[in-house]
């Protein structure tokens, strides 16, 4: 059958000339993350074990657990956080094609954290420096691979300032004075100015008010869609994997117990912790 | 003159031998700061320790030692350091820049080119160009071996975004040879261009944090800015009231209560020198 | 365009005491292009059942549910994706609303998930919204506040938003009065008309003797049911 994509439009790049990957390009047959068999463990305790799954351009993985599950764990050691006992994980790289970015040196791994990935925390202070004022803290990727041009640089800050919904006009402003939903967007801008094509998120609306939660949902689905962005999510708030993932890993003491299409997995879940997790929400 | 109570330059030649080869390392990669163990010296952290380490090191007897602060020869710790290496190195000194070998300075790069042949020792309070910006030195590191500049950039974007312009005036970070950021000591930024391309060893020595780092002659030397805010080494708009130099760093003297004031050259070498020649300013007495 | 064969499904609760369910055995469909097959049976017969393992909303245990060639109950996750994004569409009973997002953009969703650029997105969109007799006024807010038949007619216009080949109607008419049931027929009646296959189920007898080329009885795939 023909591929529907080829006859498809392209959407407009965005300013500033970062340009969005569009929709799925499943004509690409490699997968941009490759999870062999990763394995973490304290001692006795296992933190996360055997680990596998493929993520192609342009989906979202959902990873979700209760607490103690190991999925930060997991989240952690693929972002290269923390350093896993065993296993590989493989990125399609620009430059080089598919590489184990456990297996690469440290300057590969940060610069590869400066342009092709991103990480969104949980507490907006971990991703942000407080002290730097909001067009900085958006501004410093794109000074860390090269920018130099202050005029460009505050543009394109004030763009992703009122992108992520926040008032440009607070450009100069300190994270310290905005409120946790603001926060967490501008963590969200700074992530995404580079156009990194894969995110990992911790949690990303957890500690936040339901109405904030909703309108941050509202963005990370509008982003993810407009930019083109794969992402692995982990939360333990099963509504946002509905909202916003394509696939879903279920958790529990550090294994995966379940995967596939997530409304798949939320709607018939096959294995006994899957069912019980999603007979355990409330509906509201 | 010697005292002989101490060894050639106070310290004792294994130190010295330490300190040279942080030295030569510092040379190879110019702009990166080699650790040193820095020695207890007779006098306080913060008054020039690692600037008379550095010094000892690199002396000969043969040597001619000039020591300025903030251009001054004649400055309480100028003449402090000078009489300490004349007692226990028993080098000539003097206050020409033309005539010495080894010069430590605090704070100014002296007016006159300097030559081949020439060592200038800065005195370093804080070597770590990144530390106010990130606290933690294993971060700072990480990002010098990582050429992770980017929040250096982001200092001077704070800046411009809070006086429209970069405020900073002294200690104006610099990019040598395209690879490493460096502080340049609290020199003036008029001071800056200097740094770059001459004919004389820089070396900088910081005690307290225990740092040596050096610029080779004729390294290229940059002072960081963005492109649409470039660097400007600004200069007061007034010649030395004494020699009349239109292009030299000038202190500002208050000479009565009345709110009087004069402009005089910081390099009082430099100023002498011009009066000596026959230039004068419209102050001369 | 849709091809079943031997299609068997069963539910496992094993917090219910491992009590197993089995809801359907050899279930046998073909729908061609440009036919519209209706689904009828008792209630809790199996018939959305079926629509959804079509959809691959719901997991095969026996037999392949082939859809434009991909069998569904097979596929990795991600050509599942985007066969739904390209060929096969779902009308559901309920529309699963996302608070925030306006109406008009609600349905443009399909279209701009498969690359047409937002502008034209949204005109079809209206086209459709205006088609089912959605106020413009209401087209900027979200569905949330809708009442349950504006939602259903919402839920309608996104499914028809892009031309799927492929179409699953569940109940596309309840809920709506005679005016808005004619629209929603005649979309049918032109989906059709551009080749689409299309499984329905309906309530309503009349609609489904309007669009409808045949009928399957599921009740003829539920186990220990003689054929």
């Amino acid at each position: 059958m023909t591929h529907p994509s080829h006859h498809t439009a392209q959407p407009a790049p965005s300013p500033q000339g970062w340009r969005a990957a569009g929709p799925l390009h499943e004509s690409d047959p490699r997968p941009l993350l490759s999870v062999q068999d990763l394995s973490k463990t304290y001692g006795a305790h296992i933190g996360c074990a055997g680990v596998s799954f493929d993520l192609y351009p342009g989906e979202v993985m959902g990873i979700v657990g209760e607490s103690g599950s190991g999925k930060s764990t997991l989240l952690n050691c693929m972002a290269g956080h923390l350093v896993p006992d065993t296993g590989q994980v493989i990125f399609d790289t620009r430059a080089d094609g598919p590489r184990d970015t456990v297996a690469m040196s440290e300057p590969e791994r940060r610069m590869l954290g400066r342009t092709d990935w991103a990480f969104v925390h949980q507490h907006a202070r971990d991703g942000l420096r407080m002290g730097v004022s909001a067009g900085g803290n958006v501004g410093e990727r794109l000074m860390a691979v090269g920018a130099r041009n202050y005029g460009r640089i505050r543009a394109t800050a004030e763009d992703w300032l009122s992108r992520v919904e926040i008032d440009p006009g607070r450009i100069d402003d300190a994270p310290r004075t905005f409120s946790g939903g603001m926060q967490q967007r501008l963590q969200i801008a700074r992530n995404l100015v580079t156009g990194p094509r894969l995110v990992f998120m911790d949690e990303p609306t957890g500690g936040l008010d339901v109405s904030v939660q909703a309108r941050l949902l509202d963005l990370l689905r509008g982003l993810v869609r407009d930019m083109g962005l794969s992402a692995i999510i982990v939360t333990h708030d099963l509504a946002v994997v509905r909202l916003l993932a394509d696939r879903l890993m279920v958790m529990k003491s550090g294994r995966v117990v379940e995967q596939g299409l997530t409304d798949q997995v939320l709607d018939d879940p096959q294995h006994g912790y899957t069912q019980l997790l999603v007979s355990s929400v409330l509906q509201v | 003159m010697t005292d002989d109570a101490y060894n050639f330059a106070y310290l004792d030649e294994q130190t010295k031998r330490m300190i040279r080869r942080a030295i030569l390392k510092g040379l190879a990669i110019p702009g990166y700061q080699v650790p040193f163990a820095s020695r207890e010296m007779p006098m306080p952290y913060g008054w020039g320790t690692g600037g008379v380490q550095v010094s000892a090191a690199v002396l000969t007897p043969e040597d001619r030692f000039k020591v300025i602060d903030q251009g001054a020869d004649d400055t309480t710790n100028a003449v402090s350091i000078r009489s300490f290496f004349e007692r226990t190195a028993g080098v000539a000194t003097t206050t020409k820049t033309t005539e010495a070998t080894v010069i430590q300075t605090r704070h100014r790069i002296p007016e006159t080119d300097l030559a081949e042949g020439q060592i200038l020792v800065y005195q370093v309070p804080i070597p770590e160009p990144l530390r106010f910006l990130e606290p933690r030195e294993t971060e700072t590191r990480k990002m010098h071996s990582l050429e992770d500049y980017g929040l250096m950039h982001v200092k001077l974007y704070e800046d411009i975004s809070r006086h429209g312009h970069i405020a900073t005036s002294y200690a104006y970070p610099v990019m040598v040879e395209g690879r490493y950021v460096m502080d340049p000591s609290p020199i003036p930024k008029f001071d800056n261009p200097k740094l770059s391309g001459t004919a004389a060893i820089q070396l900088f020595g910081a005690g307290r944090e225990q740092r040596i780092y050096a610029l080779p002659p004729h390294t290229q030397v940059v002072s960081l800015d963005f492109e649409d805010h470039p660097f400007d080494p600004s200069k007061a708009p007034h010649p030395c009231g004494l020699c009349g130099a239109e292009d030299s760093y000038l202190d500002e003297v208050i000479v009565d209560d009345a709110g009087g004031r004069m402009f005089v050259c910081s390099d009082t070498d430099y100023c002498e020198a011009r009066q000596a020649q026959g230039f004068r300013g419209k102050d001369a007495a | 365009m849709i091809e079943i064969e031997d299609l068997s499904k069963t539910f496992t609760l094993h917090n219910q005491g491992g009590a197993v369910i089995r809801v359907m055995e050899g279930a046998h469909l073909r729908v061609s292009p440009g036919t519209c097959v209706a689904l009828t049976g008792a209630s809790g017969a199996g018939k959305s059942t079926l629509m959804r393992m079509i959809y691959g909303n719901y997991l095969a245990e026996r037999g392949s549910i082939r859809v434009a060639g991909v069998d569904v109950a097979r596929a990795a996750p991600r050509e599942i994706i985007r066969l739904r994004r390209e060929t096969l569409g779902y009308v559901s009973q309920f529309l699963r609303v996302v608070p925030r997002v306006p109406t008009l953009d609600v349905v443009a969703e399909p279209l701009r998930a498969v690359g047409v650029e937002a502008g034209a997105a949204r005109a079809r969109a209206a086209e459709l919204l205006t088609q089912l007799n959605i106020p413009e006024t209401l087209w900027s807010l979200s569905p949330t506040t809708f009442s349950g038949g504006e939602q259903q007619r919402v839920n309608i216009a996104r499914g028809f938003a892009h031309p799927y080949p492929v179409l699953l109607l569940d109940e596309p008419t309840a809920s709506l009065d005679a005016k808005n049931r004619e629209v929603v027929l005649s979309l049918i009646e032109a989906a059709k008309a551009r080749g689409a296959a299309i499984v329905g189920i309906f309530h309503d007898a009349a609609a489904r003797d309007r669009v409808c080329d045949r009928t399957v009885d599921v009740t003829g795939f539920t186990p220990g049911c003689a054929a």
